[in-house]
């Protein structure tokens, strides 16, 4: 594989500079929980059904949670109240929950057990949870033995062939996502609906009604999986499954994806405070425990550094995906998940009228490649310069599947050229396999057979790139993080450190805060 | 020998597809059937076609897409045509300005700024296609309403929804609302937009402000139908907006700029569809 000759004192001072700023973020991490936090605890624990409210299904940890956010006691911890709860009552975790959530009995109203005999119950609690994630985990490693799996993180194996499903309906998901694979796809991702992320809630059941995507909800997640399951043993090769982690609920759909054996994650707080407009302080708290969950659990994460050049000019911002990188990376270390986890996302959206664009573009995956080599790079396709023309549409992600193969990307999201008028048709999805199967085919060794000349047009932008970087790190350095993004450090999006949705949400730990995942995960 | 001496001409009351020779009728069509490849599929396909009104119908391929489904791509000569002459599309009434030009009308007829809010609506977050409009920097090399003097523009960004917009209208007395959607599936927009309309009517707004809709799905008679005012698709450049609103702005007053026009050259009618 060709290789850029970046100067590794540079990216040396970029690693410093991004875990400098998030030092203080890891600090509010660990002085805060949020009624997420709280709510994906008692999911891990089992309580996962759901009571009728207005003739629609709200979790029963959104009622319990609620009762105990009002009354302001979350500071101890759910399981402070909860695991009391457990001793005194003699039930399960999933018998108390629905008895709570049903107002059969008040968790504030109980005697209390002794604090240390509810300690050690809570921590039993958490430590079965693991245990359980842990079974999940090897459940899901066992199906990829036994198919075939050929996914490297470092990309060797050439790009992971990954398209979307997006009907709204998840039983029309699945005969999406079936006909995908059976075309070539080795990786399904189903679009949530919009405006999931902002539901502070996660829907129940299987859904049929979704807007522009399907709602996550664990009952859909199971029903893929199962079908992607049969998918892989007939293909005899292993099908990965992904969906969203961000917004509102990030820890729970950590949670009820490790329980349902998903592969990918997005999962990205930068992704819900600039396109989503969630409260910071927020979803990178909630971020956090996300990402125990998933480095437990293994799920690769793909963070969404991709989508900011939909807002900000992609030739003119690589070095703020780059230096966003930099941070989830840290951000995702602090949380003990390892690199061959870090699906660090980027795209190739640079106007394709530019001069030597693909140069460009060859610059910045290359680079993106060497700098993170043990990470499974998640490459993007052109969006926001997708027109109507669908043919010009289509050889564009031509061009993107030869930069993805050229330069050794890990996971291409296939794109569709279609993409400016609707969520892919199955023909959509076909045309696009087969045009990556024959670029991924037929440049295979491509990348281990050149060289870039030094000083050459890509070396040069690789390393202007990189020091626009390390600029835009010691801006932000020198700001902190929440003030940089006020001041549109990405996406040319604002926002304010109290503002955007969910702050109520959070919640200052308490003293003798109880929740043993944190040791535990 | 056909005895032509030159290339057939257009027939605008019989237009017709054209490929090669002039009224050919060639259609190019791509789509899926829900059945295996065989060939009774492609047979199926050719019968569609023909339904269509196609003949005749050319199977360029058939493929298996997947288990049960087969892709087609087809040619076939149509025998429908249709009377060119007799089209009329519903247009955005207004001539298109400059944005000096319509500063200066608005500084001299109107005296005051006109007021524009801009917000994508419902739990849409696409902002791009709003901000081209309102933003500063706005859209291939045409400036956005920000930096319009005589306007007061102010984009509310994504996700605004409906009653919390028209609330802020009412609060800062806009003269126009701009109104985006992008996404669409299950007619999503058309739901939003008109569900605006309703409670603008039932605030008895529509007569105080003018109210304009956009995105890349987005069309006049969409707009018109869903209660708007105008609608504005892909490519809309700001400048095509703001000669809409000044001009409805002063039609509305009883006043038509066809007289009064500054010394600017008269141009072509604005043509936005
Ligand atoms: C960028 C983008 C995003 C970005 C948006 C970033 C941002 N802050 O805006 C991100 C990544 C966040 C995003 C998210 C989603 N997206 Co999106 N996105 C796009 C993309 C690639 C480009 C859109 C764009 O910016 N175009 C450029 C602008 C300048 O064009 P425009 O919007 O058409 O605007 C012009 C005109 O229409 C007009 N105009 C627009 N608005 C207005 C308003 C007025 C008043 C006037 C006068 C004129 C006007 O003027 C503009 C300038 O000419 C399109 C695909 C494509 N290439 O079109 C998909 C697309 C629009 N997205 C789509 C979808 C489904 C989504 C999601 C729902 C996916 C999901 N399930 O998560 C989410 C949306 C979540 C939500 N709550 O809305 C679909 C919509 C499908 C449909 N028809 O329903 C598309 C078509 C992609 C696809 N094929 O699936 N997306």
């Amino acid at each position: 594989m060709a290789h850029l000759s970046l100067d590794p004192k540079k990216i040396e001072t970029c690693r410093k500079l991004a875990s400098s700023i998030a030092r203080p973020i890891e600090g509010l991490i660990q002085a805060h929980t949020t009624i997420a936090i709280e709510r994906a605890t008692l999911r891990l624990l089992g309580v996962n059904g759901a009571v009728t409210r207005n003739g629609q299904y709200y979790p029963e940890v959104n009622a319990i949670i609620d009762t105990l956010h009002k009354a302001g006691v979350l500071g101890q911890g759910v399981l402070h109240w909860f695991a009391n709860g457990m001793i005194q009552k003699k039930m399960s975790a999933a018998e108390l929950g629905s008895a709570v959530a049903r107002g059969k009995v008040d968790l504030l109203k109980l005697p209390r057990a002794p604090e240390a005999t509810v300690r050690a119950k809570a921590r039993e609690l958490c430590e079965q949870a693991r245990d359980l994630l842990v079974e999940r985990r090897e459940q899901r490693d066992g199906i990829r033995r036994e198919t075939r799996d050929t996914f490297d993180p470092e990309g060797k194996n050439g790009p992971l062939l990954y398209v979307i499903v997006a009907t709204g309906n998840i039983f029309d998901d699945v005969i999406q996502a079936r006909a995908a694979a059976q075309a070539g796809a080795d990786a399904i991702a189903v679009i949530r609906s919009t405006a999931q992320s902002l539901l502070d809630f996660v829907p129940h059941g299987a859904t049929t009604e979704g807007f522009g995507g399907t709602y996550a909800t664990q009952e859909n997640f199971r029903i893929m999986r199962e079908a992607l399951d049969e998918e892989s043993r007939k293909l005899g090769r292993y099908i990965r499954l992904t969906n969203y982690c961000s917004g509102l609920c990030m820890p729970e759909i950590a949670a009820l994806g490790a329980l349902e054996r998903l592969d990918f994650l997005l999962n990205d707080a930068m992704y819900g405070i600039l396109f989503r407009d969630i409260n910071m302080k927020r979803t990178l708290i909630d971020q956090h425990f996300s990402r125990l969950i998933i480095a437990l659990s293994r799920i690769v994460i793909h963070t969404g550094e991709d989508n900011y050049l939909t807002t900000a000019d992609a030739v003119e911002n690589g070095h703020q995906v780059l230096a966003s990188q930099f941070i989830n990376e840290r951000f995702a270390s602090h949380a003990h998940m390892t690199e061959n986890l870090m699906g660090l996302g980027h795209a190739q959206e640079m106007n394709p009228e530019h001069p030597n664009v693909f140069l460009l573009e060859i610059a910045r995956a290359q680079m993106t490649r060497d700098i993170f080599p043990k990470a499974p790079i998640k490459f993007m396709p052109p969006t926001r310069h997708k027109c109507g023309d669908i043919f010009y549409s289509h050889l564009m992600d031509a061009m993107f599947n030869f930069v993805g193969v050229l330069t050794g990307q890990t996971i291409q999201l296939l794109g569709m050229a279609t993409e400016a008028m609707h969520t892919p048709l199955l023909q959509d999805r076909w045309m696009s396999i087969k045009n990556a199967k024959y670029i991924f085919g037929g440049a295979k060794d491509l990348g281990a057979d050149i060289s870039f000349r030094p000083n050459g047009i890509i070396e040069k932008w690789a390393e202007k790139v990189l020091d626009e970087t390390v600029a835009h790190l010691e801006m932000i350095h020198g700001k902190g993080l929440m003030k940089a993004i006020e001041e549109r450090a990405f996406a040319e999006v604002s926002r304010t450190e109290t503002g955007g949705k969910g702050h109520d949400g959070v919640i200052v730990r308490a003293q003798g805060y109880l929740n043993p995942f944190f040791e535990l995960l | 020998m056909s005895g032509e001496t030159g290339p057939r001409k257009v027939n605008l009351k019989k237009l017709r597809p054209y490929g090669d020779i002039m009224d050919d009728g060639t259609v190019q069509l791509c789509f899926t059937l829900p059945v295996e490849p065989s060939p009774e599929a492609r047979e199926a396909a050719v019968q569609f076609c023909q339904k269509m009104g196609f003949d005749p119908v050319k199977v360029a391929t058939m493929e298996k897409a997947a288990e049960g489904f087969s892709t087609f791509v087809i040619y076939g000569n149509t025998k429908f045509s249709v009377d060119f002459t007799a089209i009329k599309v519903l247009k955005v009434d207004a001539q298109k300005r400059a944005r000096e030009e319509i500063d200066e009308i608005i500084r001299t007829r109107i005296g005051r700024k006109l007021v524009v809010l801009g917000a994508c609506t419902g739990f849409d977050a696409h902002t791009v296609g709003i901000d081209a409009i309102m933003n500063m920097k706005g859209f291939a090399g045409d400036y956005g309403l920000e930096r319009y003097q005589w306007l007061d523009a102010r984009n509310l960004g994504a996700q605004v929804l409906n009653e919390d917009l028209l609330k802020r209208a009412v609060e800062a007395k806009a003269d126009a609302i701009l109104v985006s959607k992008v996404v669409t599936q299950h007619n999503i927009h058309q739901r939003d937009l008109k569900d605006l309309m309703a409670r603008a009517k039932k605030q008895g707004l529509l007569e105080k402000m003018i109210f304009v809709a956009g995105g890349p799905r987005v069309t006049h008679p969409l707009a018109l139908e869903c209660g708007f005012d105008a609608g504005f698709g892909v490519g809309t450049k700001p400048s095509d907006v703001a000669s809409y609103i000044v001009e409805e702005f002063l039609r509305r007053q009883g006043v038509s700029l066809d007289e009064a026009k500054p010394k600017a050259p008269a141009r072509k009618k604005g043509k936005k569809s």
